[in-house]
Order: structure tokens, then C-alpha cells, then sequence
């Protein structure tokens, strides 16, 4: 007897994660399966749907409006626009008030760590308080051992990309932080669990020591935005905290890895797998499959070396692109690597790439080709598999980096792909 | 006024710093010029291999015995610049018997230490070798830092008086007649501490002989005084593995090939190598079929090369030569052998001789006959004594560390920081201030980038050559930016903002070659890094245009914190 699920998805991202809730609410037996850890540590947990237009236009004030024009093949053109609006309203719901954005259609303009501002639907309520479509006197902080925020400069670059307000950063020593190269988790450590820490008035605990550093450098600001590192578990609290001490505003600036509100994201997403009663097995690759009459019977999942056959009626595959290892590639082609599913591509590699670095890239491009159901396609364009979904970045046709699509794209394939998956094995 | 000098020597290679180091330690008043800086032709682009003589020990052995003759001379004055690895020349199941009994019978024959490994004893020296391989031969290859050798060579050729005068571009030779006597060099500055001339000037130099040691671009240089050198330039292709998969060096024991050697360098294996001529040794065409075929036949030898991580490649020219009329085809036989054209006696037109062709590990002995020949010419009796004095840097690393710096020249083979500041470790290292990693694949921390921008300015390429910084796997990915933080705020940012444009750009050119794989699962990350974490690409900084922020959301007034709402935000 091998193990049984109605549904099987296979990749624990944004997508999969999506895919196995929606099809929980089915009320079918899901179990999700993951292999390595998940991309998100190195998103910045903002909830992109759509900021550039595929030609580059933007930054787009209402996605919605602009979904309608995007080419065909497009995974938003697949799913239909209501699908995209169902499946955010699903992530509303799940992250309840971790998250803010719902009350309106239009993006938010968030600062990055690099000192731009970039369009995105729903953001962390840790950013909030940051957004830069909101007229009011920022002050940055950074730290001296922290060297992927430069305050000063993300300020002067801000108002270098025309935010309607004044900027200001500085650079301070994080009280408690021996270490020149602790981990960012470190820093949230100590806030998270008030460790004492040795400053020059004596020992106070870190979060009335970090207020106590910063509280000298406002000079009549409304807000103050640092890295994201203010706490993991009891993020809310730290910020509290410090925007009482301070008496303003207290924002996180999203970094890149590894990144707190992504591993937030995380957390939140399992979360709620586990409430839905979502069986979750991690560290396992599927590494083979068997199939019967054109659907996949079961998948073989590797445990500690030996070949479990893990079986369901259907199957959603959201391994991710190219940096999840859902599409993989040697020299001579690029490939989905369990089911070998039909990856388009050039046959020259150099024909991969454009040589500006941020031109139209065509690898970003690279994945699986789905129908509307978001059945894979092989060359023939009919369904690989009767039973196989595809959600997330291992989808093709679109360049979530360019686009800012990528979490929107996994939320509304994951809940399509989910969804339909939940459906059709209730059936 | 023109400068007066005894010898002028054109090219600051291994062969152009050789000559003047010998000429300088025979009493001669030398100077060079070098277009770039020092090793920018060839030198600087090649895999640093040292040789046996064991690779020409069938075909050439003259050029074996000189191999293996400057091989021990090398490791005697130049031991801190060689890593002597060892070398096996490796035999599989359908290599040819008769020419691995050949290969041994002419390493014997020519005095190069050489022993028969089975196939048992040769994996037991390199465990990655391919279960099939038959047998080796075990022969005295090393590892050699061309960097650090050529400094080596032009430092003590300026303890013996030499002028070196780097980023200085001969733009026209003086001939009178039959005669050269100097040349027209327009100068250009340069890194390192060095006082380079004011750039866009020109200066006369003239001397009693000149000696045009341009290697590949000798034939550009004698076209200069109308002469005809048959330089045939042939680009060669290495590509740089992320890590060390062999630690000695591994040939092919066949008859001449492409793609038949691995040179372990620190903590990386350069594979190599193509031989296909190109018309101008400044522009010629980077090729897949090259890269590919480093892999394809170089994992018959070590098999986990097929699936091994390729960083990037990178393409050399070798000055080969061959005299008028031979009229032969492949460059892979045009001999490695080096030519001395005295061209009084070939073209009439007396004061200046052109070295070409030959080999990097043969340097010295070659620019020991040329400055026998520039003596000869000059009445000049004093003899060579460059075999037996050893070079800066043997006895005290700080000397030849120091003259690294002076040309602000760092070899990238230099892995470790202590390495590559030498005597400036303690100065730049023994800060006070915080000192965090600011490039984690290379261990390259802020108060080495500081030092490095005190030296190089603005330019994020010159601090990343200087330090190593972006240069190792995520090939910039996770700290392009973090290196041009480290601009501001003595740079502005919109200063910041171009340098870090250039230097994102700039590795991305670099990777395109190694796009396959983890490497292009790594373009994949840098990319969403850059565009869709930062928007760098859609930055409403650098896009013309501005941004109608107060169309966009301006937060949910209903569910803000009691601060917000006491700050009347919105």
C-alpha cells in the first residue's frame, strides 16, 4: 500500500503553498512534499501583482487594469483576471492582519534597501508606516556592521527618485551587536527577547537600548525606517515598543537575504497548512513517477535514500524557476527535472541571454507551458498529464523579476492549480 | 626634449620586464614602455602553468630541455611565485601506446624526472580521475603566479636603475633612414602610487637600441617603421572551475590537442586550453564551442568536471611566429619556439630587433639571448647573471608585495587578504573602527574596499580587481551593491548609483560564458535580487520621467497606530 492523498503538491513556496490550501478548502486530503528549503528566505515578502507592464511601462498605479493586456500564455492571461482578484482576497484572509494593502486596488510605492521605491499590492504591516507614496519626513537608520543598508544613501536616493518628502539617514552602532559579522537573525534575537545588552548609561534591555541610540538623531521626523531585522516572533511588539519610545512611526525597509518578513511569510503560510489540516513532509525530493493511461499514478519520493511511492489522484507541481530548481538547465537544454515536462527554448544558450543585464532576458522566461487549467503542455501543446497542475515560478512566459509579478503569479496559479486540483479529486 | 636612454624596451610582459631586469643588472640604462599596465597582454591571460618540458618532449625536445632547465631555474629564484603541484600526463584506454612509450623515452632523454603511475597509483594521487584511465607519467609541472613574476622582474630591474613606465602607448616609432633610434609613447595614468605622466601628452624617447618585446602586437609595432613582422596571433580559451578539483597539474598524454590541460590554481582549476588564429590580438571572437569543449573532453579525464561549476571563462592571444614562407596552417603547429628578428640583418634598417613566438616558463632564458644580442650590438662585455641572483621577494615577500602595490597590479591567483596586501596586511587590516564582511564568497572585508577606493576612486571594477570582491560564485549577486555602499558618502549617489550600474553590468558580461546550470540558476537570483527586490532596473531615479507618488496607496487610514494618527500622517 502506498501513501494516499487526494492531492499531492509537490514544492513548498508561495505557489505550493497556495495550491495545497485552496485545495484543502475542498475538503480533500492534501499533502504538500518540499524538498530544500524554500526561496522565501530570500524574498522580501512583499506581495507584488503587477508593477511593470510586460513592454516595460509603469510603475502601474491599478494591476488590475492592466492584467487584461497582457500577451497570451501570460500565467495571469491563463488564470483570467477574476482568478487573480479571488486568489488575493484567499491570501487576505489567510495573512489577516500580518499584511496590509486589501483596502484598495492600487500598489503601494514601498522603499527598497537600495534606496528605490518599488510597486507592489499588499506589503508586510511591518512597511506600512514606510510607504512612499505617503508624504512624511523619513529618517533611516542603519548600522555600521550591517552592510547591505546605507542609510544616508538610501535617503539621498529617495529623494533622487522624487519621494514627496524629506529623507535622512544615519549610521549607528547596534547596541548589543559584539560581533562585526552576527547574523541578522541575531539582531532580531535580541529584540525579540529583550536580552539585556551594556550601553553607556549601564545595562538596559535592547529594545529601550536601540530607542535610546536612535532617539538623539530626530530632528522633528514623523517616521523612522530600519532593515528588517526588528524581531521574528514578536515583531509587532518590537515595533510597538520602539515607536512608543520614540514617539513616531516605526517601519522595516524589506532587505534581501537573508530576509526576515520573507521567513515571516514562511511561517505564516505553514501556519496556516497546519490549521488546514494539510500534511506537510520537507527535505524529501520526488525523484521519479509511473504513470497509468496518460495520468501520473504515484511519484517516488526519496526518504533517506530509499523510494517511497507516494500516491494521489491529482498532482500540482510548484517547484519553482530557475533559482527554486523547478527548471533546471545543462549546456546543450533547459528541462523540468521530475516530469520532464516540455521546457521551450532556444537550441544556442547564447541565444539564453541578451547581453544588457537588465534587458529582456529571455531565461527569465524559461518553464513549463500550461493550458488553462494550468495543465502542462508537451510540444504538441496537449496536457503531459491528465492529473498534473503547474503554479508558480515553474510556469514560463513571464518575468516576474521585470513584471514585480512573482508572488501574485504564485498566488493566483497556486489557487487556480489548488483549487481545481481540490475539485476534481472530491469528484 | 626627448628622453635619452642606452636600451628602450617596447612591452611590460614577462618577456619586456625579463629583458629589462637583464640589461639593468649588466650596467645597461633601461627603460620600458607598456601601453597598459604590466602582464596586460598575454602574461596576464594565460593558465599559469609551469612547465616540465614534459608537453614538448616528443615533438620538440630543444624546447623540452630549455623547459626543464628554466623549470629549476624558476623554482630557485622565484620559489614565491611557484606552487609546484607536480604534473601527470594521463593515459586512457584509447590513447595510443607507442606515444606514451615516446612521451617517457623523450622525458628521459631530454632529463626530465619522469615515472610510470598505474592507473591505481595515478588516482591514488588525484581520486578524481576516470576509473578507465590506464597509466601516467609523474613529471615535475607546476603552478606559476605570471602576476607576481613579472613585478618581480620589473622591480629589480628598477634596483638596477630601469625606468618602467606602464600606460604608456608607443604611438610612433622614430626612424631616420635606416635607422629607428626611439619611439613616440602618449601617456595615460594608471593606478598603484605610481606619478604617471600628465595623460593625453606625448614624449619623445630615444636610445641607442630598442628592443620590441610586444608579443602578439609586434607586427602593429613594426608597421610603425614599415617593417614586416609575421606575427600570427592565436587566441586561446580558459575557463575557471569554482573550486580546486585537482591539485596537480593533468595533461593528456596524446599527440598535440585542444582542451588537454588542468592547472590547480589556489582555490580554483583552470581548464584549458583552443589554439585558433585571430587577425587583431585586441579583437577577436569569444566562442561557445570553446567553452564547451574544455568540458566535453576534459571530463574524459575527470569525469566530475561534466557536472562541476564553471564561474567563468576568460581568452588569451599567444604571439606565435613563424618565419616568411612556411605557410603553415593550423597554429597548433606553428612552433612555440621564440625568434629573434635582428632587422638590420633582415630588412636593412638598423637600432631595433622584435622578439616572438616562445613560451612563458622559458621567459628568462630567452631574455638572456636577447640582451646578449643588444650587448653584442653595443659593444657590451658584462654577462648574464639573472639564473643565479633570485628575484624580489624571495627572501622578504614584503619587497615583491610592495611592488605590487607600486603598480597597482593585484593577482587575482593572490587568494588570501593577507596575500594580496603583503606588507600593508597590519595597515589596512588593524582597524579599530567595525570591520564586517562586505563580499562573503571572497572573505573581502570593508576596510579592504576602503583601502582599495582610497586607491582606486569610484571605479567598482579597479576596487573588485584590486580586492576580489564579486569575483568569486554568486559573481557579484549578493554584494555589488553592498561594495558601492561603501562609496557614499564620500562619493554622492548618484555617483554611487553609476558605479554600482557599471559594475552589476560588468560581472553579467563576465558570466555569460558559464550560463548553464548553477550559474545561470545564480543569474536567475542576482537578477530577482536586483529587479525585484531593489527595482534597480525600473529606478525611478535613473528613469526619466517622474513618478506620481500621490496617485498610489497612501496606507489604510483606518487601521493606523495611535502614533500615525497623533502625527496626522496622510
Amino acid at each position: 500500500m502506498a501513501i494516499a492523498d487526494d492531492v499531492l503538491v509537490i514544492g513548498g513556496g508561495i505557489a505550493g503553498a497556495t495550491a495545497a490550501l485552496a485545495a484543502a478548502e475542498e475538503g480533500v486530503d492534501v499533502r504538500l512534499v518540499t524538498h530544500k528549503q524554500s526561496t522565501l528566505r530570500n524574498a522580501s515578502g512583499l506581495i507584488d501583482v503587477l508593477g511593470y507592464t510586460h513592454e516595460g511601462e509603469g510603475p502601474i498605479v491599478d494591476p488590475f487594469e492592466r492584467l487584461e493586456e497582457l500577451p497570451k500564455g501570460h500565467p495571469y492571461e491563463r488564470v483570467g483576471t477574476e482568478a487573480v482578484r479571488d486568489a488575493l482576497s484567499f491570501f487576505d484572509e489567510v495573512a489577516g492582519d500580518a499584511y496590509a494593502g486589501d483596502h484598495t486596488d492600487s500598489n503601494a510605492l514601498v522603499p527598497t534597501h537600495g534606496g528605490t521605491v518599488k510597486p507592489t499590492a499588499r506589503y508586510p504591516i511591518s512597511t506600512a508606516a514606510g510607504l512612499a507614496s505617503v508624504a512624511e519626513d523619513t529618517l533611516l537608520v542603519g548600522f555600521e556592521t550591517l552592510t547591505d543598508f546605507e542609510a544616508p544613501l538610501a535617503a539621498a536616493h529617495l529623494e533622487a527618485a522624487g519621494a514627496p518628502f524629506s529623507a535622512r539617514g544615519v549610521t549607528l552602532r547596534f547596541p548589543g551587536i559584539v560581533r562585526d559579522d552576527a547574523k541578522l537573525t541575531r539582531y532580531a534575537h535580541l529584540l525579540d527577547h529583550e536580552e539585556p545588552v551594556s550601553t553607556g548609561s549601564g545595562e538596559r534591555s535592547a529594545r529601550q537600548a536601540l530607542a535610546a541610540t536612535v532617539r538623539p538623531h530626530l530632528e522633528g521626523e514623523s517616521r523612522v525606517g530600519f532593515p528588517a531585522l526588528l524581531g521574528d516572533e514578536h515583531a509587532a511588539e518590537v515595533r510597538a515598543d520602539l515607536a512608543e519610545s520614540l514617539g513616531v512611526d516605526v517601519f522595516e525597509v524589506p532587505m534581501g537575504p537573508p530576509s526576515l518578513p520573507g521567513m515571516r511569510l514562511e511561517d505564516l503560510l505553514y501556519g496556516a497548512l497546519e490549521d488546514a489540516g494539510v500534511r506537510v513532509t520537507s527535505g524529501v525530493p520526488v525523484v521519479d513517477y509511473e504513470t497509468d493511461d496518460g495520468a501520473i499514478d504515484h511519484v517516488l519520493v526519496d526518504r533517506h535514500g530509499q523510494e517511497i511511492p507516494h500516491e494521489a489522484s491529482q498532482y500540482v507541481l510548484a517547484t519553482g524557476g530557475l533559482v527554486g530548481k523547478g527548471v533546471r538547465s545543462e549546456r546543450e537544454r533547459v528541462f523540468e527535472p521530475i516530469f520532464d515536462c516540455y521546457v521551450p527554448h532556444a537550441d544556442d544558450r547564447y541565444d539564453w541571454f541578451v547581453d544588457d543585464v537588465f534587458g529582456e532576458q529571455p531565461y527569465a522566461r524559461f518553464g513549463v507551458v500550461p493550458d488553462r487549467e494550468l495543465r502542462p503542455l508537451d510540444v504538441d501543446e496537449e496536457p503531459e498529464f491528465s492529473n498534473l497542475r503547474a503554479a508558480g515560478a515553474v510556469l514560463g512566459g513571464y518575468d516576474y523579476a521585470a513584471e514585480k509579478s512573482g508572488a501574485g503569479v504564485s498566488l493566483a496559479t497556486g489557487y487556480v492549480a489548488g483549487g481545481r486540483a481540490g475539485t476534481e479529486a472530491s469528484r | 626634449m626627448a628622453y635619452d636612454t642606452e636600451v628602450l624596451v617596447l612591452g611590460g610582459g614577462s618577456t619586456g620586464c625579463g629583458i629589462a631586469r637583464d640589461l639593468a643588472m649588466r650596467g645597461l640604462e633601461v627603460t620600458l614602455v607598456e601601453r597598459g599596465n604590466l602582464t596586460d597582454g598575454t602574461t596576464g591571460r594565460m593558465h599559469g602553468l609551469l612547465h616540465s618540458g614534459g608537453r614538448y618532449a616528443v615533438s620538440d625536445q630543444a624546447s623540452a630541455v630549455e623547459c626543464i632547465e628554466e623549470n629549476e631555474i624558476l623554482r630557485d629564484i622565484a620559489g614565491h611565485c611557484v606552487e609546484m603541484t607536480g604534473g601527470l600526463f594521463v593515459q586512457r584506454p584509447e590513447d595510443d601506446d607507442d606515444y606514451f612509450r615516446e612521451k617517457l623515452e623523450g622525458c628521459r632523454d631530454c632529463d626530465i624526472p619522469a615515472k610510470v603511475l598505474s592507473g591505481r597509483e595515478a588516482r591514488e594521487v588525484e581520486p578524481y580521475l576516470a576509473k578507465d584511465v590506464k597509466r601516467a607519467i609523474q613529471v615535475p609541472d607546476g603552478a606559476i603566479d605570471p602576476f607576481r613574476l613579472c613585478v618581480a622582474n620589473a622591480i629589480d630591474a628598477e634596483r638596477h636603475g630601469a625606468r618602467i613606465e606602464t600606460h604608456a602607448e608607443v604611438v610612433d616609432l622614430l626612424r631616420e633612414g635606416d635607422d629607428i633610434h626611439g619611439v613616440t609613447v602618449r601617456h595615460d595614468s594608471g593606478p598603484g602610487k605610481r606619478t604617471h605622466k600628465t595623460p593625453g601628452t606625448t614624449e619623445d624617447i630615444t636610445a641607442e637600441y630598442v628592443v620590441n618585446a610586444t608579443g602578439a602586437w609586434a607586427g602593429q609595432i613594426g608597421a610603425m617603421a614599415d617593417l614586416d613582422v609575421e606575427v600570427r596571433p592565436s587566441k586561446g580559451v580558459m575557463t575557471i572551475m569554482n573550486v580546486r578539483q585537482v591539485d596537480t597539474v593533468i595533461n593528456r598524454c596524446r599527440p598535440k590537442g585542444d582542451a588537454d590541460i588542468i592547472v590547480p590554481h589556489e582555490t580554483t582549476a583552470i581548464l584549458g586550453t583552443t589554439d585558433e588564429e585571430v587577425s587583431d590580438p585586441d579583437d577577436y571572437p569569444e566562442e561557445r564551442w570553446e567553452v564547451d569543449m574544455m568540458i566535453d573532453t576534459l571530463s574524459e579525464l575527470v569525469p566530475i568536471l561534466e557536472e562541476a561549476r564553471t564561474i567563468r571563462s576568460f581568452w588569451g592571444v599567444r604571439p606565435l611566429y613563424e618565419p616568411p614562407g612556411r605557410g603553415t596552417k593550423d597554429p597548433t603547429d606553428i612552433t612555440r619556439d621564440f625568434f629573434l628578428l635582428d632587422h638590420e640583418d633582415r630588412d636593412g634598417v638598423s637600432g631595433m630587433s622584435s622578439i616572438v613566438g616562445g613560451k612563458f616558463t622559458t621567459y628568462r632564458a630567452m631574455a638572456e639571448e636577447i640582451s646578449n644580442h643588444v650587448c653584442e650590438q653595443l659593444g657590451v662585455r658584462a654577462s648574464c647573471a639573472t639564473a643565479e641572483e633570485a628575484l624580489p621577494g624571495s627572501e622578504n615577500l614584503a619587497v615583491l608585495e610592495e611592488g605590487m602595490d607600486d603598480f597597482g597590479l593585484r593577482s587575482p591567483v593572490a587568494r588570501r587578504s593577507k596575500q594580496r596586501l603583503g606588507s600593508r596586511s597590519q595597515e589596512v587590516l588593524g582597524t579599530d573602527e567595525p570591520n564586517p564582511v562586505i563580499c562573503q564568497c571572497e572573505g573581502v572585508t570593508r576596510a579592504e574596499i576602503q583601502d582599495a577606493i582610497s586607491q582606486s576612486g569610484s571605479d567598482l571594477n579597479a576596487v573588485r580587481i584590486r580586492t576580489r570582491a564579486s569575483m568569486g560564485n554568486c559573481q557579484g549577486g549578493f554584494c555589488c551593491a553592498n561594495m558601492a555602499n561603501e562609496l557614499h558618502p564620500e562619493y554622492d549617489e548618484e555617483t554611487t548609483r553609476e558605479a554600482l550600474d557599471e559594475l552589476f553590468q560588468e560581472r553579467w558580461k563576465g558570466e555569460r560564458h558559464a550560463l548553464w546550470g548553477e550559474q545561470l540558476s545564480q543569474a536567475m537570483l542576482n537578477y530577482a535580487l536586483h529587479a525585484t527586490t531593489m527595482n534597480r532596473d525600473n529606478d525611478p531615479a535613473s528613469r526619466t520621467g517622474g513618478v506620481d507618488y500621490g496617485a498610489f496607496d497612501s496606507g489604510d487610514s483606518s487601521a493606523r497606530t495611535p502614533s500615525q494618527r497623533r502625527s496626522g500622517g496622510d
